[in-house]
């Protein structure tokens, strides 16, 4: 019997598999960021251990980086900490790292693919939950705790539970307006937070393989919010051609021996799923999340859904609480709801691609005045290929805001919070209660309808923006 | 950490379902580079509120939480198992768990126990009739009981887990006596390092 891809980067990894325990499995990329590993840092110093694999070991700061000019300085002293405390570790222990500035700092989803480091068939960990992102590349990435970041950086390894499998196959060509936001976005909203639990999914179909690989790594960034450890999508010849010429992979002839290689990571023609979902990319439509998780989505012509028409009673509370800590009425028409803040960024959607998706709406409009609209690109590449696009002009020409890198308000952990009561139009992953900042409201949407809410005031379709 | 065998307290039930990890311990809290401390920023966000259960004077010293399902699901940030423990609680007691919450729990010391959701009902029942009702959890025998109440369950947990609560084993101890193993995979292995992708400075060479 043929073997998935998941099967095959598993197998490849097993450092021993001893009877009764989890299989120890080998760790090929451990990415860092300033939030999830000084505690394990401090965990090595406590009992005298080192990092096994500095070559093997990557870090960046983004998750508290605050968004202002680099020039100023980072005013809340616990975030300056956490900055301080990820260089001076870095540096104690032999790790690269890309401090607030460097020109390879960004979201760490975000700079591990555009500097080609991460690669198919690798293991790949970091502290954080999305990092099923890098599973876009056919790679096995899935996020990992303190305790496990403290024992990467020892022993380069992991005890794991070997998943199970699911294949999700969205099947035939989406249509125009549908994003891989959108895709997503539908696939939690059909699995639900808990449906992906204890699997790995692998995402298929045409509607898959036409994505560029910006438009996977938003598909595989979401499997968490389905409840999955990881997502994968094979290697074609999309992902060959994005690492080519990229730092971290060689040149010539040595790519092309390589990437030959990775062409072996695609499933089996007989491989065979634990699970199976199948989704008809024709029926997908522009989403947004009108609650409180990440499974709560409706069309955006839809709109706001009742607690009756859930006969589960946990699912009918859920939904009531999610309705009344949202501030929503059922049967509001979701077209009808007004933002207060559109915030496009984050390791789900801030690569080039995205800016320029919403650049394409915005451009020649004024987002609405009482709306406050930020762009956080995901990384200093990114901003820069954006500037010399000049997308940037685009966006401070409409009244965006244009600012530095890093994960901003998709966790609220820098100053670009949300206010008690604002709701926001997010192209986040995540719209739990409270996420970009207390009392906050947050609806998960893709950049071009972000784009387009800011310039309506609510949540439109850019086929509404226009003279 | 220490080992664990029969936990014994009184029990404080969280009926809410979907307790992710930003309402366990919010973001604000993840910026503190130490490990202790973080129990005050428990559930911090509901406990401003008076008629929050863990305001409620009856449950003060509960040292073993139930609540609803899907405890824990959400980021990975494995502060929320820190702020229980702080807080503390040694076990959770639902009838289901976020996976990356689980297995953070288990390399803590922090005991997950997963019960047929009529059976957390039940108990939360049990505990809502008489606060001062003990509940005993035996890692050993993998039984939760009241005994008070004459009230007892079996519950699972993965043989590893399991054995590393009772003998309090650390994860990296455990897994350096496979050392030489990993070495040789190591020296086997061809999957690319960063060795020359960089300068010291981390510009891209
Ligand atoms: S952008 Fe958001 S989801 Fe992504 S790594 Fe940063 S905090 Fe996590």
């Amino acid at each position: 019997m043929g073997r998935t891809l998941f099967e095959k980067i598993w197998d490849e990894h097993i450092v021993a598999s001893p009877e009764g325990e989890p299989t120890l499995l080998y760790i090929d990329l451990h990415l860092v960021h300033e939030v999830t590993s000084p505690q394990a840092f401090d965990g090595l110093r406590l009992n005298g251990r080192t990092v096994r694999r500095p070559d093997r070991t990557l870090a960046t700061a983004d998750h508290n980086v605050p968004t202002d000019p680099i020039s100023t300085p980072v005013n809340d002293p616990v975030s300056r900490r956490q900055l301080e405390a990820l260089e001076e570790n870095c540096h104690e222990f032999g790790i690269t790292v890309f401090p607030r500035g460097h020109e390879n700092q960004g979201i760490v989803h975000i700079i591990g693919p555009e500097l080609g480091v991460t690669q198919p068939g690798m293991t790949i960990v970091c502290g954080d939950s999305h990092t099923s992102t890098h599973g876009a590349f056919g790679s096995l990435a899935f996020g990992i705790g303190t305790s496990e970041v403290e024992h990467v950086l020892a022993t380069q390894t992991l005890p794991q539970q070997q998943a199970k499998t699911m294949s999700v196959t969205v099947e035939g060509k989406a249509p125009a307006a549908v994003s891989a936001k959108d895709i997503v976005l539908a696939i939690v909203g059909t699995l639900g937070t808990g449906g992906g639990a204890g699997y790995v999914i692998e995402y298929r179909g045409e509607a898959i393989t036409d994505l560029s690989m910006e438009g996977r790594m938003t598909v595989c960034n979401m499997s968490i919010e389905a409840g999955a450890r990881a997502g994968l999508v094979a290697v074609d010849e999309t992902t060959v051609d994005y690492l080519r010429g990229r730092p971290g992979v060689p040149q010539g002839e040595e790519f092309e021996a390589l990437a030959n290689h990775w062409r072996t990571y695609v499933s089996d023609d007989d491989a065979v799923f634990d699970a199976e979902l199948v989704i008809d990319a024709s029926k997908l439509v522009p989403s947004i999340t009108w609650g409180t998780n990440p499974a709560q989505v409706v069309a955006l012509s839809g709109m706001v859904p009742s607690p009756d028409e859930f006969d589960d009673p946990d699912q009918k509370n859920a939904t009531e609480r999610s309705l009344a800590y949202m501030g929503l009425t059922p049967g509001t028409p979701v077209r009808d709801i007004e933002v207060d803040v559109v915030f496009i960024g984050s390791c789900t959607n801030s690569r080039i691609e995205d800016l320029r998706a919403a650049a394409a709406v915005v451009e020649g409009q004024r987002v609405a005045s009482s709306v406050r609209a930020l762009i956080v690109p995901g990384s200093h590449r990114v901003k820069k290929q954006a500037e010399s696009e000049g997308l940037d002009k685009i966006f401070l020409d409409a009244g965006f805001e244009w600012r530095e890198p890093g994960c901003s308000m998709c966790l609220g952990m820098n100053p670009d919070q949300l206010k008690v009561g604002q709701r926001s139009a997010s192209t986040t992953n995540r719209n739990f209660e409270g996420r970009q900042g207390r009392g906050g409201r947050t609806h998960l949407v893709s950049p071009a309808v972000a784009a387009a809410t800011a310039i309506k005031g609510h949540f439109a379709a850019p086929s509404e923006v226009g003279p | 950490m220490k080992p664990v065998r029969v936990l014994e307290g009184r029990a404080v039930p969280l009926e809410r379902s979907d307790v992710d990890t930003d309402q366990i311990i919010p973001s604000d809290w993840l910026k503190r580079v130490e490990r202790t401390g973080f129990g005050r920023g428990l559930f911090s966000e509901w406990r401003d509120d008076p008629s929050f259960v863990l305001n409620d004077q009856s449950y003060v010293g509960a040292s073993i939480l139930i609540a609803g399902p899907r405890f824990g699901t959400g980021s990975s940030r494995e502060h929320a198992v820190w702020a229980l423990m702080d807080y503390g609680f040694v076990a959770v007691i639902a009838p289901s768990f976020g996976d990356i919450f689980r297995n953070n729990s288990s390399k803590q010391g922090l005991v997950i126990v997963q019960l047929p959701q009529v059976d957390v009902e039940g108990l939360i029942q049990l505990i809502k009739d008489d606060a001062t009702r003990l509940v005993v959890i035996d890692v050993d025998q993998l039984r939760v009981e009241v005994p008070e109440a004459g009230w007892q369950r079996s519950f699972e947990l993965d043989p590893m887990t399991r054995e590393r609560l009772l003998h309090g084993w650390d994860d990296i101890g455990l897994t350096m006596r496979r050392e030489a193993a990993i070495t040789k995979y190591e020296t086997t292995s061809h999957a690319p390092t960063l060795v020359g992708v960089f300068d010291s400075d981390g510009h891209a060479r």
